[in-house]
């Protein structure tokens, strides 16, 4: 019996394990896969919570349920993976090891306020300063928000690479209708440290979504790279020694991969892995693969990234498994709805090569969905994901478009 | 504008675009339009550091892998190249923009 080994039961984890037990014969493989958590999390869904639009119970389901029956699981904690004698161990009494024929890494990327100074050790955790990448930040966010008279309110990216790129600015926009719908608008300042030179990433989007900003009175502070929270004064410091004040801080601290990644000497300063970016290979070791947020592939780190890598890896396993070389067919295609606020949204299509562009998705012309653009579509594209998510991506499903991204319907 | 500069070809947002048209002379004309008179012997270092890495990967580093790659602290790096450190190095160096802004 040979062993296909997957860590990390998240988004990506999960969609291979479906698509692995179809596509391997259950005589030859044992598929096992492992995550320390019990409970899979809609982290889209964390956006909504702090202004009471979800509730913990919309973004929790018990991880089992998206499993195939015929996967081995286990939950318990990844130790040490050990790529050069193809094993991992568990960490415990037990100290369990698994070794593996082929290894699919999936343990995704988390926030580290420790890595900036004052953030998580001065005193404000929590209190008046808040992530929402996590259900546990999310959820204090929304305690915090209820009774908010308003102030000054920073939301800050420390530094990128970030999971899901587009989040800080839908927290702005829902920040933003928010306090309007609480007729509190006036009593808020709304700042936006980011460390990039805009809005967004890529220099059309920026310009629209920077646009979308100055159109709801938010400030944009840019190039603001975080040396650190000093919570006695309230105010955040940049390495080039710019002060912004707060009374609320909300941030998306550094970005890293998983810890074990870094123990285990497979990552970069971030603990992200090195990976071929077209192919989803492991640069180092053949037969190691990636999806979803755990690799260096200059991708958005986003869910419906993990869904375009997934037949691509999935393909180029199949392939080396019968000794073929793995073709270079990921593109980086990213889709994105953006929540802006008053049940409206904007949907941007990108990937490695093409930055977002107004236009028609996915029928040209047709849509119903617009690129680039505001409109009600687009908010009911991104409510409808979370049922997409639980009922058809998570278990590998067929999605009314391609991987790759198409120019169609697209206007330069 | 100089003479070193009218034989290479930049990109719109100012990066030369082939990293083996680079010179040293280069890099104090491209330090000077960045606004840095003279590079010391710190600036070369991360120059240095910054070119070999970013040759043998095809990407320019990011603050955080040049912080760690030549032991000096981001708040120097902010010192020597102000505001943007890894965009103007890279600028600086003849690479291209650094990636990992997705
Ligand atoms: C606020 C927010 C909004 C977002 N919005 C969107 C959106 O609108 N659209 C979109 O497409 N994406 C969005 N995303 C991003 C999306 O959720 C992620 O990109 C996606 O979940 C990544 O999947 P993954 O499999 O790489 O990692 P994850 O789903 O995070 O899974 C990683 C798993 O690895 C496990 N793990 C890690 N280390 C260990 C260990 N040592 N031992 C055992 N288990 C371990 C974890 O428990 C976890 O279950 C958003 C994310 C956030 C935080």
């Amino acid at each position: 019996m040979k062993t296909f080994l997957i860590l990390g039961a998240g988004t990506g984890g999960t969609m291979v394990a479906n698509k692995m037990s179809a596509a391997l014969d259950p005589q030859e493989w044992r598929i096992v896969i492992v995550d320390r958590d019990e409970t899979h999390y809609y982290q889209p869904g964390f956006l909504f919570i702090p202004f009471g639009m979800y509730s913990p119970a919309d973004v929790v389901k018990p991880k089992r349920n998206f499993l195939p029956p015929t996967v081995e699981v286990i939950f318990g904690d990844i130790e040490l993976i050990e790529p050069d004698k193809s094993r991992i161990k568990l960490s415990g009494p037990s100290g369990k090891t698994i070794s593996y024929d082929y290894m699919v890494v999936s343990t995704g990327s988390h926030i580290h306020p420790e890595e900036i100074t004052g953030m998580k050790d001065g005193g404000g955790w929590h209190q008046n300063i808040f992530d929402f990448y996590t259900l546990q930040g999310a959820t204090a966010l929304s305690k915090f928000l209820k009774f908010w008279k308003g102030g000054r309110m920073i939301l800050n990216v420390a530094e990128m690479p970030i999971k899901c790129p587009v989040a800080p600015l839908e927290f702005l926009f829902l920040a933003d209708w928010f306090f309007k719908e609480r007729g509190m608008r006036d009593k808020v300042d709304i700042t936006f440290a980011t460390p990039l030179p805009g809005a967004f990433t890529k220099p059309r989007a920026s310009s629209v979504l920077g646009n979308m900003l100055t159109d709801r009175s938010i400030a944009l502070e840019t190039e603001f790279s975080l040396m650190e929270v000093d919570n006695a004064k309230q105010v955040i410091r940049s390495y080039d020694e710019r002060e912004i004040g707060y009374d609320l801080l909300v941030t998306i601290p550094t970005n890293k991969g998983a810890d074990v990644i870094g123990a285990s000497g497979m990552g970069d300063e971030l603990n992200f892995i090195p990976v071929n970016k077209n192919t989803m290979q492991s640069e180092k070791w053949d037969n190691i693969w990636l999806i979803g947020d755990a690799s260096n592939a200059p991708a958005s780190k986003a869910g419906s990234v993990a869904h375009f890598m997934l037949d691509v890896v999935v393909e180029n396993i199949l392939r080396h498994m019968e000794g073929l070389d793995p073709l270079p067919k990921f593109d980086g295609h990213a889709n994105c709805f953006i929540e802006s606020g008053n049940e409206k949204g904007v949907l941007i299509d990108f990937n490695y090569d093409v930055e977002p562009l107004p236009g028609m998705f996915p029928l040209p012309g047709f849509g119903p969905f617009s690129l680039l653009k505001e409109s009600p579509a687009n908010h009911w594209g991104k409510m409808m994901f979370k049922w997409i998510y639980w009922n058809v991506l998570l278990k590998g499903g067929e999605m009314p478009f391609e991987s790759q991204m198409s120019m169609a319907g697209k206007w330069k | 504008m100089l003479a070193e500069l009218t034989a290479i070809a930049f990109n719109e947002e100012g990066f030369m675009t082939d990293p083996n048209e680079w010179t040293k002379e280069i890099a104090e004309v491209l330090a000077q339009q960045e606004a840095i008179e003279t590079l010391t012997a710190e600036h070369w270092k991360i120059i240095d550091f910054c070119r070999q890495t970013g040759l043998a990967s095809g990407n320019a580093p990011t603050l955080r892998q040049i912080s760690a790659g030549t032991g000096i602290s981001t708040k120097e790096l902010f010192a020597l190249y102000p505001k943007g450190p890894a965009k103007k190095v890279a600028k600086i160096a003849g690479l291209g923009k650094p990636e990992g802004c997705v």
